[in-house]
């Protein structure tokens, strides 16, 4: 089964794609480290989105040439980062503002595990290792909207869709949509609610793979995404 | 009244062995690394430091740590591209580490220096970072209680300074450094500039200088990113 979804699932890049196709004109958003930070490359043209980053910019921009590196103008992830007209600086307390205030439409983050009662968890296996949180525990509490972008499955084929988290929390019910290597999932009244799927896989090998019920109301749609 | 230091090494002067030191920065950017290094000069040991990160390669914070002098360290990721010298001292037991969600971290910083003793915050509800704090339940939703946290010091990085301690940032740079200004007995900021007083026009000052004990001027400070591409080691 999992050569099988190899061979089929999307890749982070069009995951990020299919992620930015859903932020709207005007959106204020914060990109988690990493994977959901390629989302910003992918956003629609004709879209002005306003990009947060926890340490006190509004308004950021790509990353400049190489050479052009400013070290004070960097995101949450430390890389550099430009200006786009507009922007604005300001301190911690009020970039955090921002989040818990439930100033910011749609914060997206990655998942170890993503529960059907829109649980979290992102920010340790549990298994030892330093832990790091950063601002994800913040990020869920605030954004109108939390997404995740995530492969449908662990490297070892195992759901990260599933009933209950297994891994240390991030925040409890927090999560609202999940963009997925094989599907697009809403979390609705503590259940998993199939929005989008990839046509070459079926509805029930998807099931087979997702740790919860997949609910289906009314219909769903193909998951669309161009090649990259 | 002139607040003005004439080098890092007398800014640090009386930061002693078991000192708070709040300490700027995300990253390196905001990091006063000059001042940082002259702690590690000064020698100072079993210090409690604040800071976001857990230093990166050799240098700023890493080195106070690789020096030793750090017994416990409050910040929310402790992770960077070369983190080896707190995860080697952290596995061997050697330093104590408190993990705070970035937004706690900074607001417990800000309550501190506003004489806010405990909040209430929706951020780590429910996760093992909440547990044994007081939970309470306002209009239907759960919080969680967390402390203000305090200083003996603040060792923070501004732009310009005048000599009563008014401060402007640069860019991005501002991040936790005008907070724990306000959280410490007693906080030094660096600056690229001091510049006389009337300078700074009132409404671009960033940190008043009430909340200033002592400037000290770093013409061209050393960006921690740029130490590390060099392959820099302190001392």
């Amino acid at each position: 089964m999992s050569a099988q979804l190899d061979a089929i699932k999307l890749s982070n890049a069009q995951i990020a794609w299919r992620a930015a196709q859903d932020i709207e004109d005007g959106a204020y958003v914060n990109l988690g480290i990493g994977f959901p930070e390629m989302i910003a490359k992918f956003q629609p043209e004709g879209r002005d989105v306003i990009y947060h980053t926890e340490n006190g910019v509004l308004g950021f921009g790509a990353a400049p040439a190489e050479g052009e590196e400013d070290w004070d103008l960097i995101n949450a992830g430390k890389k550099a980062v430009t200006l786009k007209p507009s922007a604005a600086f300001f301190h911690h307390a009020d970039s955090f503002a921002m989040v818990r205030g439930g100033h910011l439409d749609l914060a997206v983050l990655g998942a170890y595990q993503v529960a059907e009662n829109g649980d979290l968890a992102n920010w340790s296996t549990g298994k030892g290792g330093v832990p790091a949180v950063g601002g994800a525990m913040d990020l869920v509490h605030g954004a109108r909207r939390v997404a995740v972008v995530t492969d449908h499955v662990t490297r070892k084929g195992e759901p990260k869709l599933v009933q209950r988290c297994s891994m240390p929390l991030t925040g409890l019910a927090c999560v609202t949509r999940i963009y997925t290597s094989l599907a697009v999932v809403d979390i609705e009244n503590g259940h998993f609610v199939l929005r989008e799927k990839l046509l070459q896989i079926s509805f029930d090998d998807l099931q087979a793979v997702t740790g919860a019920e997949l609910k289906v109301e009314g219909d769903f749609a193909d998951l669309a995404v161009p090649e990259l | 009244m002139d607040k003005t230091i004439v080098s890092p090494a007398a800014a640090v002067a009386d930061i002693g062995d078991g000192a708070t030191v709040m300490i700027g920065g995300f990253g390196g950017s905001g990091a006063p690394v000059e001042l940082i290094h002259a702690l590690v000069d000064a020698g100072p040991r079993n210090l409690t430091v604040v800071n976001n990160n857990a230093g990166n390669g050799h240098v700023g914070l890493a080195a106070l740590i690789e020096q030793g002098q750090v017994a416990r360290l409050i910040c929310s990721f402790p992770r960077s591209t070369d983190p080896k010298v707190f995860t080697d001292l952290y596995f061997a037991g050697k330093i104590e580490l408190e993990i705070v969600p970035q937004g706690t971290l900074a607001e417990r910083i800000r309550a501190g220096g506003a004489g806010i003793p405990a909040f209430y915050t929706p951020t780590s509800y429910g996760t093992e970072l909440a547990e044994g704090k007081p939970v309470a339940e306002f209009d239907g939703r759960h919080y969680v209680q967390e402390r203000w946290l305090k200083a003996d010091f603040a060792l923070i990085k501004a732009e310009l300074g005048d000599p009563l301690g008014n401060l402007t940032y640069r860019m991005a740079a501002l991040n936790f450094n005008p907070l724990m200004a306000m959280a410490a007995e007693k906080t030094i900021a660096q600056v690229s500039r001091i510049v006389p007083a009337g300078s700074i026009d009132p409404e671009h000052v960033v940190t008043p200088g009430i909340f200033v004990d002592g400037v000290v001027e770093i013409s061209e400070p050393k960006q921690e990113e740029v130490l590390n591409r060099e392959g820099a080691v302190y001392p």
